[in-house]
């Protein structure tokens, strides 16, 4: 293809998109209109029906449950499938590169100021992440928020210089165990409201009797407990894994 | 629950303001990540975009979308990058 021709090419399919386009966008509704039904009604019967105050957690854990058991599994998926194409290979062995480093250096050590500030920060930001995986029933918040900031605090551990720390305390086993103990709670919780010939993810506990109370909204609570184990486990095995590649040389070929 | 029902509403006035002005601030850091070639720069300016994001997210009464895009954005998907940076260049050596 010449390039003028190319260019026309391009600038059909151009105007096609846009002419598609703007058709599209004159018949979305005006900026700020929710012409749905489904918000309005559920504003006036989730705290009735679930005891939570965070409506957003409970279309989430309960109304669409459902849809979020898909969205978990598609993060455990991208985890497990990250863990087996990351796995050690032939040929690979965990060492320093020799080329940049003389035999008689160390490594420089982490600078004092972010040793500080991570070590500092570590303590309240898991704090934080698990206050808003506790508290997906109450305000905005939820177990995927939650456990994606728990994960961070193990990050700034590895930025505060302690790489070991975090291996030790973040160990891949262990992290793998709780993302399916996680996955698995979640999924279980579903099948007990089954067992108890309820529809799937029906909240079966009871609800408490003041809403947004951390101990009220059922399983809803629950779930967003599971999804924050899940989260914060996936994540660190995912920064995990990159770091451990970080170090991982690769051998000669035989 | 009064809060997202009124978010229905069109917001009038500092709000409004606030709204465009996140907007056109989230379309030239969206710019701005592509033009920028050095890839470790690129990274920072993603992680400011990533707050960026948030913040438009939180204008638009998301607190719940804020909090993920906060840590997923702005911290977890640059952090992920600079790492596969650091092994990809290790391996260039």
């Amino acid at each position: 293809m010449t390039p003028p021709v190319r260019r026309w090419v391009f600038l059909v399919g151009a105007a096609g998109l846009a002419a598609f386009y703007l058709f599209g966008l004159s018949g979305l509704p005006g900026f700020g209109h929710y012409p749905g039904p489904y918000g309005f009604i559920l504003n006036r019967v989730a705290v009735p029906q679930t005891n939570a105050t965070g409506v957003v957690s409970a279309v989430n854990f309960e109304y669409r449950g459902f849809d979020t058991v898909g969205e978990e599994f598609i993060l455990f998926a991208a985890v497990a499938g990250m863990a087996v194409v990351l796995r050690h290979l032939r040929g690979e062995h965990e060492g320093r590169q020799p080329l940049d480093e003389a035999s008689d250096r160390d490594l420089p050590p982490t600078s004092d100021a972010a040793r500080m500030v991570a070590l500092l920060f570590t303590g309240p930001i898991v704090l934080i992440g698990w206050w808003l995986v506790s508290h997906a029933q109450a305000s905005p918040s939820g177990g995927f928020q939650g456990g994606v900031v728990i994960a961070t605090g193990f990050v700034l551990l590895y930025l505060s210089g302690e790489f070991r720390v975090f291996h030790r305390l973040g160990p891949a086993d262990v992290a793998a165990a709780v993302e399916a103990v996680g996955a698995g709670g979640f999924v279980g919780t579903g099948l007990a409201a089954v067992a108890m010939n309820l529809p799937y993810l029906k909240n079966f506990l009871p609800l408490g009797t003041v809403p947004g109370a951390v101990s009220s909204s059922g399983t809803i609570a629950l779930i967003s407990f599971f999804v924050g184990l899940e989260v914060a486990a996936a994540f660190i095995l995912v920064v995990g894994e990159l770091l451990k590649q970080t170090l991982l040389v690769r051998g000669k070929k035989r | 629950m009064m809060a997202t029902a009124t978010a229905f509403a069109p917001a009038t006035g500092l709000m409004d303001a606030l709204q465009v002005t996140l907007l056109l601030l989230v379309a030239a850091g969206a710019t701005a990540v592509v033009l920028v070639r050095e890839r470790v720069t690129q990274v920072l300016v993603l992680s400011a975009y990533g707050l960026l994001l948030a913040l438009l997210f939180l204008a638009f009464q998301a607190p719940d979308v804020t909090l993920s895009e906060l840590t997923v954005g702005s911290v977890l998907l640059p952090a992920v990058i600079l790492l596969t940076l650091a092994k990809v260049r290790k391996r260039e050596e």
